[in-house]
């Protein structure tokens, strides 16, 4: 294993020494309290799971009706893309666009993303690609919004119920269950175990001395 | 403060923003790519103020119509009604449903003007040299960070009002002009939160021991 490592906080700069830290550890940077490094036991293979099972939510959450109204014998029924496809016919493009990426796309790749790294990473070294589907992750996450959606429906569910009798699909139970699981996710996920099995860009021929110090 | 703590530019390290692999900028080369992850390496995010600050006053600019145009217009054969943000917050005011109100209110009123201030004030600190409270204003950034996305919820609301209340000739919602500009001031805020670099926060302090020693 690896000794002391040299880091960098990512938010100070603050060069520090990692600790060895136990399973289900983190290390905090003394000067600003961020969270530089936390490790997590059996961190792959339990995000791998949690993954999948995201992924089939998420084709549910898609797939199925989200909400629905009766007002005077007539009845409406939505998903999450139709609510984006009739912004997008009321002349609303770009949000239509936005809402289509936080909650749909962003989620979608993500969730793929991370079964192809999880999976690739199986057999190290892994190629190098894995590092960039990783960065790409990191890139939409703060784009994700299902948590805001949810609330988001909650809210809309009691702004119609004034006007009529609201209907909950199959789809909220399975975008909850993808919120519970996209935040196990993110607590089980180390990603520093994906970087110390991706092969390097440039060659590896200084691999074994800059996990262990400073790349030269 | 501690005179041993020193940051890894200083020292001429580079922390990769993605991977986080310190490698040393090679000589000749001003700043190259990271060897693991080959992201570009940066000592601090390029031009992060002049950006940050771009974006800051585009997002202020609008949250002017953000708040002032109607985000949807509810049509019956009787009436037609527009709502702008706080209207909406007021007409979801009732003895059940007061707490999502003040969700919406907080979500779609406070944080956005709340993030405005607190970018602009991590700004000017940092562009004034300020020493103080450190720990605070980066902790500031960091729930700036977390909370932004939250804004987002009212785009959320009139999306699903909108795609559901199609009731022609009864009854239809449709979306007003206001929408898509609070969703520019969500999308842009989240962007300056990206582009803003909170290891300027801590430059002045090395700056001042380089200076006294």
């Amino acid at each position: 294993m690896i000794s002391a490592t040299l880091i960098a906080c990512s938010d100070c700069d603050l060069l520090q020494r990692l600790p060895i830290l136990a399973p289900g550890e983190s290390a905090r940077c003394p000067r600003c309290g961020n969270v530089v490094a936390s490790k997590r036991p059996d961190s792959l293979n339990r995000t791998l799971a949690l993954t999948v099972a995201a992924a089939v939510a998420l084709l549910v959450a898609n797939a199925v009706p989200m909400l629905g109204l009766t007002a005077a014998g007539r009845e409406a029924s939505t998903t999450v893309l139709g609510g984006v496809q009739v912004m997008w016919e009321q002349g609303q493009l770009a949000v239509s666009v936005i809402m289509l990426f936080a909650a749909v796309i962003a989620p979608a790749l993500d969730i793929a993303f991370m079964l192809t790294i999880l999976l690739a990473v199986r057999r190290p070294p892994a190629p190098n690609w894995v590092g960039t589907l990783l960065r790409c992750c990191h890139i939409i996450r703060p784009w994700r919004m299902v948590e805001v959606m949810m609330l988001g429906i909650l809210v809309s569910l009691i702004k119609i119920a004034e006007l009529a009798t609201v209907i909950t699909g199959i789809a909220m139970w399975a975008v909850a269950a993808l919120i519970v699981l996209l935040a196990a996710i993110s607590s089980t996920f180390d990603p520093d175990e994906v970087w110390l099995r991706v092969r390097w860009v440039r060659n590896s021929a200084h691999h074994q001395g800059a996990q262990r110090g400073v790349e030269s | 403060m501690n005179t041993a703590w020193q940051s890894a530019a200083s020292l001429g390290l580079l922390n990769c923003e993605d991977c986080g692999l310190l490698s040393r900028a090679s000589p000749g080369m001003h700043e190259g790519r990271c060897p693991r992850c080959g992201a570009k390496l940066h000592f601090r995010k390029p031009g992060s103020i002049q950006r940050t600050w771009a974006l800051v006053i585009a997002a202020a600019i609008c949250y002017i119509p953000a708040n002032l145009f109607p985000v949807m217009t509810t049509i019956t054969p009787f009436s037609k009604s527009s709502d702008t943000i706080m209207e909406g917050v007021v007409l979801l005011w009732s003895p059940s449903s007061w707490p999502l109100s003040v969700v919406v209110f907080i979500a779609s009123v406070t944080i956005p003007l709340a993030k405005l201030i607190a970018l602009s004030y991590l700004l000017i600190t940092v562009q004034r040299g300020s020493v103080k409270s450190n720990r605070e204003r980066t902790r500031l950034y960091r729930m700036v960070a977390f909370i932004g996305r939250w804004s987002m919820l009212d785009v959320f609301v009139d999306t699903f009002v909108v795609a559901l209340v199609q009731l022609q000739p009864l009854m239809v919602v449709e979306p007003g002009p206001g929408v898509v500009f609070f969703a520019g001031v969500v999308v842009l805020t989240m962007i300056a939160v990206e582009t803003f670099d909170p290891r300027l926060i801590w430059d002045q302090c090395e700056v001042g021991h380089a200076r006294s020693t």
